[in-house]
């Protein structure tokens, strides 16, 4: 049996904020399906008592003074804004069943 | 004027000598990439202006007697997803269409200081998910050595940018392979350092745990003065490891002689591997014994898990790096939206290719409640274990060598459709990326034609006895002087 049906891809599309078509949903369900049997050859693999590895050179979380430095020229962050208003980054409207303004 | 260029080295003294200058030497990157750029897509874009103007002032800093370094005055290519102030960087993709970067990566920041002079951007797979330079939103690269078939990924364009002699060396990235992979496809040097010895500050984050900066070049001797000008610890990226960097260069002695080198038995199995890759691998190991290097065998057990502990951390890894781009401080945004969750979705569903789009729902399924201990948590258990497993092998050796892939260049198009098939080729390479060592492909002899690449792995920090070991390969051998067909 398939551990990936089509809506689950749809799910897991619209947590990621992807639009999928219900054709490519059918191909995503059997390539990620392939891909998720491929993975499970880690269940062979004893990790009882293992740590995980989320960084793999030891080091300490380094630490830095708490002074004020300059940041990005607001000019230069608004630059690649694909719509402005002064030092504002616009965008459509958050919350549905208003009134466009 | 559109001869292929060659060693950073032998330019350098062709500058020293005054036999040419930086400005011709830009002059004839720029001629070369725009005629090759037909026949092989290495570029994502060129900075032709800019780079003349950096040009000009290396050879008036050269006429004044104030070289920066050896590096000064000498052409480079960059990837395309490490950002350079006020020019394009894209990583392949639509989403970031048009991206200007405000600031510049610490990598191409220190090769300015250095005075290397970069030409050009490469193509690249979107957002580097990829082995072969085909998900790209420019169009696939090829490779120079047959342009049917593709330079390897996801750094391919810098791979063939090198290999066709259009720049003498350039700047990849390797998350699971991407600059050792299409170095061993192209024929040409591929370094990725250890995790943490060049900083990722203006690197677009793709897998954080395992993205490195490294360098392509002709030469060993070329990649070391290369990473010593980008290596080195920097406060905007807080993995950036706070070690001195030592002189590469001035560890090349071409004496191997006591070396341990450790062939892994798991990497050296018929089946999956190309027989002529093997046994190239095999003959460059044996001139490294005839060099004075010793050679015994160990062992990596948990190998055969590596490229499904990768797949599942980098995903992972992705789907979280890549919330970011949502269409509103810059890249694309999709037009004519009803408010802003339908914006964000049709921003990216028309922005991201789908490799990507395939990457960031693995990666969200993998990460997703219920499932988060069965293949996260379990992939970063897997990957405790493969590193115990290099801990182990560099007891009884200085150096692990193994191929740096399983076959020679593939056929354009012939794995797109199975993307488990392309994943399989980074077999070899992710592991150096699990464990945070460092690694290089050096050429070391041909299959039918195309570039075999010989793969070194050492112990972290260790990348001078890596490249100490691939110098005293090429002292005696010529691989890497082959030279790819001119296009017709």
């Amino acid at each position: 049996m398939p551990r990936i049906a089509r809506a689950d891809v749809e799910r897991v599309a619209s947590l990621a904020r992807l639009s999928v078509s219900d054709e490519e949903a059918d191909r995503l369900a059997a390539e990620l399906d392939s891909l998720l049997e491929y993975v499970e050859t880690l269940r062979q693999v004893d990790t009882d008592g293992i740590e995980p590895t989320s960084h793999v050179i030891p080091m300490a979380t380094p630490m830095r003074h708490d002074r004020s430095v300059p940041g990005l020229d607001p000019e230069l962050a608004l630059a690649n804004a694909p719509e402005r208003h002064g030092s504002a980054f616009v965008v459509p409207k958050v919350i549905e069943g208003e009134d466009e303004g | 004027m559109s001869e292929p260029l060659a060693t950073l080295g032998s330019l350098r003294a062709a500058l020293d000598s005054g036999a040419v200058s930086s400005a011709d030497l830009v002059e004839a990157c720029v001629t070369r990439a725009r005629a090759s750029q037909e026949s092989l897509h290495a570029f994502a874009g060129l900075r032709a202006e800019g780079a003349r103007a950096d040009a000009q002032a290396a050879d008036a800093r050269r006429a004044r007697g104030e070289l920066r370094s050896p590096l000064d005055g000498l052409p480079v290519a960059i990837k395309d997803n490490m950002v350079q102030a006020g020019e394009l960087t894209t990583c392949a993709s639509r989403i970031l269409e048009g991206f200007v970067s405000p600031y510049t990566a610490t990598a191409v920041a220190r090769l300015e200081q250095a005075g290397a002079i970069a030409i050009g951007r490469t193509n690249m797979d979107e957002f580097a998910m990829g082995s072969s330079t085909e998900h790209s939103v420019y169009g696939p690269a090829r490779n120079p050595w047959d342009r049917e078939r593709t330079p390897g990924g996801s750094s391919g364009g810098s791979a063939a940018a090198v290999a066709a002699g259009v720049v003498p060396g350039a700047l990849g990235s390797d998350t699971g392979g991407s600059i050792r992979q299409p170095a061993s496809l192209s024929g040409v040097v591929g370094l990725k350092p250890t995790y943490g010895r060049v900083s990722r500050w203006g690197l677009v984050a793709f897998a954080s745990s395992l993205d490195q900066v490294g360098v392509l070049a002709h030469t060993a001797a070329d990649c070391a003065w290369l990473l010593e000008a980008i290596a080195g610890h920097d406060s905007r990226d807080s993995t950036s490891l706070p070690e001195p960097v030592p002189r590469y260069s001035e560890a090349l002695g071409g004496d191997v002689s006591g070396l341990v080198l450790g062939l892994p038995r798991e990497y050296f199995v018929e089946e999956g591997g190309d027989p002529e890759v093997l046994s190239a691998v095999r003959e460059a190991v044996s001139e490294l014994e005839r060099a004075g290097a010793k050679v015994r065998e160990v062992s990596l057990p948990h190998t055969r898990y590596a490229v499904a502990t990768y797949y599942l951390i980098a995903t992972a890894e992705a789907s979280s790096n890549l919330a970011r781009y949502d269409g509103v401080r810059y890249g694309h945004r999709a037009a004519g939206v009803r408010n802003l969750a339908d914006m964000y979705q049709r921003t990216r569903s028309e922005g991201f290719g789908n490799e990507v789009k395939r990457r960031i729902i693995l990666g969200t399924y993998v990460l997703s409640a219920g499932y988060y201990d069965a293949y996260y948590r379990k992939a970063q258990q897997v990957r405790t274990l493969l590193r115990r497993d290099f801990e182990e092998a560099f007891r009884d050796c200085d150096a692990i060598a193994t191929p740096t892939s399983p076959e020679t260049a593939f056929r354009i198009a012939s794995k797109t459709d199975d993307p488990l098939t392309m994943y399989l080729s980074d077999i070899y390479t992710v592991s150096a990326n699990l464990a945070g060592i460092p690694g290089v492909s050096i050429p070391c002899g041909f299959a039918k034609g195309l570039p075999v690449g010989l793969q070194l792995l050492g112990r972290a920090l260790d990348e001078a006895t890596l490249l100490r070991i691939a110098d005293a390969f090429q002292r005696r051998t010529d691989h890497h002087r082959q030279r790819p067909p001119e296009a017709p």
